[in-house]
């Protein structure tokens, strides 16, 4: 196929002029053609990159402009993602918006849910209400989610560097731990299992026989990542030095999170900014000293062992919280319905069906008026942040004292991370840009929300 | 929230013919003449047919309830209460009949009013701190108000100050706001002339604190200075409330739509944006998209 003129040849690879130069849109297959029409020109060459291409982590559009195999100016198109999150949120009660938000950042689910829970219960003024099982099971769910969130980070950085292994070992690992989710949730992702006011359901049996067993298994394979990479010439070469961004960079971008850390800044919100009773774990904030591809890694890493620190120790303390409440006592706010896994998985608990159906009409009220409306929350605003696997996730949620979110703004960690992307690549070869955006690891899910 | 005035109709507890609670700065101001039919709501009794006399003095002595509880709410150290909404009834149902026997109910939906000294705790160093900064530049007129609500403290600034507000905050050594954590929109259709509203989010890494900067600017003319000179990350930010609320950050590098196609007409969060969606068929039954559904508030 030739590129000329004639823009009725091919729509999809037409040419047109502009005030800056001709424009051709290359398709594939025809670039000796291009190229060789214009030679001698000075060349100004804008090589689109995605939505969908493997190695730009999701439906991430990037407009690099390029000189040779040199970047000199890239620049992210996002939105490809965008499924209203926010708006559907105001239309739907508050308890419904976990169903709604747990979906933004898809690979660490429980956070998006902690953090829009965390400020319903701030508006509401019940955080200090909230039972401790539940305040422990959340930590322990995070935690576990954090690991598979930084599993995933590795796996897919290493595929879209070719290391196909790291890609099989780490989605084989992750999997052990959704299978604890599943367990404990009923659901692998998109839970919906913290709710305002609690969890939605406790402990099953066996969950912490369970979650004891895999965090051994996990301690055992971890540094499998370890010995494959850490020494790695090939990898080393790939990512030291990629992707540099400094603590100055950092904080004028507002990057958190494994990029700010691996600038040996030890900002944790965990640590700095307690929540759900993080500050009564033992744990480090990890950190390094190189703000570069390889840094980030290494403190993926390195967290992971001390997530699975703090899953231990909220496993031990579950063990002594057995039978204990996990959703506040205030009967207008904690959710009435009860679960319980029937011959198909899935169902209502039958005790709940026949206490709200035989035995108390009230029981019924109040279970139809809180599912079908929802509770009211008091007039004003509130924003909490917390430390996502990515960084800093915070939700600002507003009320004008109905049953349904005014409004509620996630400020996701990707979405801010991503601006990053020039900084880090521009200058860099084209082949880097994609390890700088894998070491940020952003979530397009939580992105375009 | 109802698109007319809510704080006149809180004012018509004054027509109570108890006296007033003392220290009720709404109810004693208004002395109008009692007229019982003005307390007719029969589009919320659709179930009572005739209204017994008995009835509508119980509809007045919910008001000076309501009156009562706007008294109660209001914080020993606020100098007025901000009533956003008054709601009626008790299950937050529209458009069909109350038969529960609630129609009467009021209640006021009221925001912290703006907050006086001490605020408590390091807030009261911020404001110092800021008040001085704000005076040593000839800039002290920039805070509008001060709402210190559940644990977090909001500075309304007046829009032609805030890129000013936000170097002198990000700057001085005693404040340190080094980050911008994000920047959000509201929409309030009915607070005329300041519709629309943007956040700003800072956090001191340096004295680990946060605080949140509020403007708000009239539908009509929804613009203000772009902050991303002071912080860069506020470039996205900016960038998505233009987007989804149409507010237009001046002297952005590059005020453009990021989430929403290029070409794509309105700004979809804001509250007279429909929702959108299309009734959903199952197994017979018609399912209305979720904003035509009965719903409460």
């Amino acid at each position: 196929m030739t590129t000329t003129h004639d823009e009725a040849t091919d729509p999809y690879a037409e040419s047109s002029q502009t005030t800056s130069g001709p424009v051709y849109t290359v398709t594939g297959q025809d670039w000796d053609s291009v190229a060789g029409g214009e030679e001698g020109r000075a060349e100004r060459i804008v090589v689109n990159m995605g939505p969908q291409h493997p190695s730009t982590h999701g439906v991430l559009r990037l407009i690099l402009e390029v000189d040779g195999e040199t970047v000199t100016e890239a620049r992210c198109g996002i939105g490809y993602l965008h499924t209203g999150i926010e708006k559907n949120m105001e239309f739907r009660t508050w308890t419904q918006g976990v169903t709604f938000c747990t979906r933004m950042d898809y690979i660490a689910p429980f956070y998006n849910e902690y953090v829009y829970v965390a400020g319903v219960e701030k508006l509401l003024g019940i955080t200090d209400q909230v039972p401790e099982k539940a305040q422990v099971m959340r930590v322990l769910l995070m935690e576990l989610n954090r690991v598979a969130s930084h599993l995933v980070a590795i796996a897919t950085g290493g595929m879209e560097l070719g290391a196909l292994t790291v890609m099989t070992c780490g989605f084989r690992d992750r999997e052990l731990i959704l299978d604890v989710f599943e367990l404990i949730t009923g659901l692998r992702m998109n839970h919906g299992f913290i709710r305002p006011g609690g969890v939605a359901q406790d402990l099953p049996p066996g969950a912490l026989d369970k979650v004891t067993e895999t965090v051994k298994l996990l301690r055992k394979r971890l540094p499998e990542y370890a010995a494959l990479c850490n020494a790695n010439p090939i990898f080393k070469g790939r990512l030291q030095e990629v992707g540099y961004l400094d603590l100055a960079g950092c904080l004028s971008l507002g990057i958190t999170g494994p990029a700010l850390r691996a600038t040996g800044y030890d900002w944790d919100l965990r640590k700095k900014q307690p929540y759900c009773g993080y500050e009564d774990y033992d744990f480090d904030v990890v950190t390094w000293d190189r703000p570069d591809s390889y840094g980030r890694f290494r403190v993926r890493q390195d967290e992971m062992r001390q997530s699975l620190r703090i899953v231990e120790q909220a496993a031990a303390r579950l063990a002594g919280l057995d039978g204990a409440p996990v959703m506040i006592e205030d009967k207008k706010i904690a959710w009435p319905a009860q679960l319980a896994v029937s011959a198909d998985g899935q169902g209502n608990s039958l005790e709940h069906i026949k206490h709200i159906m035989g035995e108390s009409m009230e029981a019924l009220i109040h279970h139809f008026k809180l599912v079908t409306e929802g509770f009211r929350v008091p007039a004003g605003q509130a924003y909490t942040s917390v430390e996502s696997p990515r960084g800093e996730l915070s939700c600002h949620v507003v009320s004008d004292g109905g049953t349904r979110p005014y409004r509620a703004h996630f400020r996701d960690p990707s979405f801010v991370n991503l601006q990053g992307t020039s900084v880090m690549s521009e200058g860099g070869m084209i082949a880097d840009v994609v390890v700088a955006i894998a070491s940020i690891d952003p979530v397009m899910g939580g992105v375009d929300r | 929230m109802s698109e007319d005035k809510p704080t006149q109709r809180v004012d018509e507890p004054a027509q109570s013919p108890e006296p007033a609670p003392s220290g009720d700065a709404t109810a004693s101001g208004a002395a109008r003449s009692s007229r019982p039919d003005e307390h007719d709501r029969s589009d919320n009794h659709a179930g009572d047919k005739a209204k017994s006399p008995g009835e509508t003095t119980q509809d007045v002595s919910n008001e000076s309830v309501t009156a009562a509880r706007v008294d109660q709410l209001m914080p020993s150290d606020a100098t007025e209460l901000e009533v956003v909404d008054v709601r009626q009834g008790m299950f937050g149902i529209h458009g069909s009949g109350d038969t529960s026997g609630y129609g009467g109910l009021t209640r006021p939906v009221v925001l912290r009013s703006p907050s006086t000294r001490p605020y408590g705790g390091w807030f009261d160093e911020v404001a110092d701190r800021f008040e001085t900064v704000l005076h040593e530049h000839g800039t002290g007129e920039a805070i509008e108000k001060v709402v210190v609500d559940r644990g977090e403290i909001t500075f309304l600034i007046r829009r032609a100050h805030i890129r000013t507000v936000a170097q002198l905050l990000r700057d001085d050594a005693a404040l340190r706001f080094e980050v911008c954590s994000g920047v959000s929109g509201v929409h309030y259709p009915h607070e005329t002339g300041r519709e629309l509203h943007a956040l700003y989010h800072l956090l001191s890494m340096t004295h680990n604190r946060r605080i949140r900067l509020e403007v708000a600017v009239p539908d009509a003319d929804p613009h203000l200075p772009s902050v991303v000179g002071v912080y860069p990350t506020a470039d996205w930010h900016e960038r998505e409330t233009y987007d989804f609320f149409g507010l237009v950050f001046d002297d952005h590098p590059a005020l453009t739509r990021i989430e929403m196609p290029d070409d794509w007409p309105g700004h979809p969060q804001r509250k007279d944006y429909p929702l959108g969606g299309i009734p959903v068929e199952y197994k017979g039954a018609t399912i209305a998209p979720p904003d035509q559904r009965r719903s409460y508030t």
